[in-house]
């Protein structure tokens, strides 16, 4: 029982860094970049949310819908204003330039909303559900944040495999100048997978502070590298391997804590990553690219 | 000696330029701090701009010259800085003069570094691009974790070390030199600006020659086509590892300078940030180019602290430099532009690019 205690808690982190992941493995199937401001937009919408619910006490339904609308639009502006005028450059040089809207951002964070770490409240309660006697407590944020996550990822596969739109992300992560001879906005459908994965954001950003609820300027960093992980883990640019990825990291990650180390729980973590990148070398679900001589 | 002069013009040209900028600045900078002309928080600096400069040489190394991006680069800088002020600790009886001590404890700092660089390099290389980048980025976490963990002590009986908690169970007199997440403390601060100038010189003359050497060029070879490097009979891995484990030392080293500047180290220090922070410093001064990272190095440590009357929005003018820096590097329109108001340097470019 205490194992299946343990089991659940992992799979409800997995599911949040699988969110997170699904935002990193879309911008990097389409744009080939690694986003590392990503978690900061996490930040930026658990603080959004944080406002919306503690302060102005509007229902936490609205506050994650308003985060989301702020955070996709954070996105669409910082891809437009630092991601779009490096399409043909190095791609160092937009790493370099991804680090600096995640600096930009968590000073921002820090001048608006000073570095005091502020008490999440809860979006849905702190109340649990006991089965087997009590046995097995399962919080309401956990079973939330599990349902969110297969929600948000039957929507989003339906919408990648099923919709034009999708079709068109699909095709230009394949091969960007044959999409858009074929007619396809190159341009319009980036910022689309960059509004998308921000929006993405906020929503786990939300859920990550109901569970771990102090919210800091720096609070999206380090899940922030998780969840890259995690989408590296699956193979990046995958989106079910973000999903599987992000859910193994989660449970490994509660399992290393509980009975290997807390304090070396991440240096498992990263230890199983180097260990599945050695005999899998493109992640579990990525494709294996043969390279044409 | 012989192979300097036995260098393309423009490149052994290069060469001496950077030799001749880094010895020009020292010489100033000396002078000025001798003759107080320097404020004391720019003295603070001289030592760890010295250990930056080398950490962007060497990552420049890795990440310019054989094509690899690493994100881990703060790990073998704490490996250095660990075992390098240990050694100094150790020694400081038997070795009273500092700057041997020092020189000694460098040189441990950069062989554990090397070491673990070596031990690293084996399964990391075999990857490629941006899953190389991802483990370099968990050794990096992992190196920090383990050191965040990590207990030695010495006594009569000689080394312990214990993981998790301290149960070195010293004898009396004993001394516990790092202690898990409160790192090393009460360290003497031998580390001087001149011991960092000569590190940064032997790193440039380190690097210098490996580039100009037949290894330079499998590694620039192997950067640019892997596969046809490898068909004509070059070991991709002998050479990658070559590279790694030499930029690893260099680390070390630097590591070890920078720590013994300050009276308490902890792991925390070298985490993700810091590796981070050396990649900005590659990339801004140009991949490949060790002059280039030698200044970013230097102007990027001193510029938060220039921003100091902004205060608050320091930070976030950093981070809007940054983003402006890369944004106008990469730029076609003022690449043009320079080209054009430089009369120069359009041809000096055409002819670079004719030439590769």
């Amino acid at each position: 029982m205490v194992f299946l205690n343990f089991f659940i808690s992992g799979i409800s982190l997995g599911s949040i860094y699988a969110i997170i992941a699904l935002g990193y493995t879309m911008v990097y199937g389409i744009a080939k970049m690694l986003n590392f401001a990503h978690g900061d937009v996490i930040m930026v919408g658990a603080y959004v949310c944080f406002y919306a619910v503690a302060r102005y006490e509007l229902p936490p339904v609205l506050g994650v819908l308003i985060a989301m609308l702020l955070c996709t639009f954070l996105g669409i502006i910082v891809e437009r204003l630092a991601y779009k005028p490096l399409r043909q450059a190095p791609s160092l040089a937009v790493l370099i330039t991804a680090i600096g809207v995640s600096y930009f951002l968590q000073n921002a964070a820090l001048l608006l909303w000073s570095s005091n770490p502020k008490v999440f409240p809860s979006i849905i309660g702190r109340g649990a559900y006991k089965l087997f006697d009590g046995a097995l407590s399962v919080s309401h944020v956990t079973v939330l944040t599990i349902v969110t996550c297969l929600l948000i990822m039957i929507v989003l596969s339906l919408f990648i495999n099923k919709t034009r739109l999708g079709k068109a992300m699909r095709a230009c992560s394949e091969d960007k100048s044959a999409a858009q001879l074929m007619g396809i906005n190159v341009n319009a459908t980036i910022s689309l997978t960059f509004a998308i994965g921000s929006g993405l954001a906020a929503v786990a950003g939300a859920l990550l502070c109901s569970a771990y609820p102090t919210l800091m300027p720096t609070t999206g960093s380090l899940p922030g590298i998780k969840a890259f992980t995690a989408a590296v883990f699956g193979g990046i640019g995958s989106i079910p391997g973000a999903f599987l990825g992000g859910l193994m990291l989660g449970v490994i990650e509660i399992f290393a804590k509980a009975y290997i180390s807390s304090q070396l729980s991440d240096a498992v973590v990263f230890a199983v990553l180097i260990i599945v990148l050695l005999v899998k070398p493109a992640g579990l679900l990525g494709k294996q690219v043969t390279e044409k001589v | 000696m012989r192979r300097l002069i036995n260098l393309k013009r423009v490149e052994a040209r290069r060469i001496y330029l950077t030799y001749f900028v880094v010895i020009a600045a020292y010489v100033i900078c000396q002078t000025m701090s001798s003759t107080k002309m320097m404020s004391s928080s720019m003295r603070g600096m001289l030592v760890p701009i010295c250990a930056y400069m080398v950490m962007a040489v060497s990552l420049n190394l890795v990440v310019g010259i054989s094509g690899e991006l690493s994100l881990g680069h703060a790990g073998f800088m704490s490996v250095g800085a660990f075992s390098g002020v240990a050694t100094a600790i150790l020694l400081q009886n038997l070795l009273p003069f500092a700057p041997v001590r020092l020189a000694i404890a460098m040189i441990s700092g950069a062989v554990f570094a090397a070491l673990a660089g070596f031990l690293i390099g084996i399964p990391v290389l075999r990857l490629k691009g941006d899953y190389l980048a991802i483990v370099t980025l968990a050794f990096g976490e992992i190196i920090k974790s383990i050191l965040n963990n990590f207990y030695l002590g010495v006594d009569s009986a000689g080394l312990h070390f214990s993981m998790l908690s301290d149960t070195t169970r010293l004898l009396p007199g004993g001394q516990l030199i790092i202690r898990g997440p409160m790192g090393i403390s009460r360290i003497m601060k031998i580390a001087t600006f001149p011991a960092g100038f000569i590190l940064v010189m032997i790193a440039l003359a380190i690097v210098f020659n490996l580039v100009n050497s037949r290894f330079g060029r499998g590694f620039m070879a192997i950067r640019d086509d892997r596969i046809a490097a490898e068909s004509i009979g070059l070991d991709v891995t002998k050479f990658k590892l070559t590279a790694f484990v030499m930029s690893a030392a260099l680390a070390g080293a630097a590591g070890c300078l920078f720590s013994l500047n300050y009276s308490t180290i902890v792991a925390n220090k070298f985490d993700f940030n810091t590796s981070i922070l050396i990649l900005v410093f590659v990339v801004l001064g140009g991949q490949g180019n060790m002059l280039g990272s030698i200044i970013a190095a230097a102007a990027l440590t001193i510029l938060p602290e220039k921003l100091r009357e902004f205060s608050d929005y320091r930070m976030l003018l950093y981070a809007v430099i940054l983003i402006m820096t890369m944004l106008i590097t990469n730029n076609d329109n003022i690449k043009a532009f320079f080209q054009n108001i430089l009369p120069g340097s359009k041809a000096k470019f055409q002819k670079e690019e004719s030439d590769a």
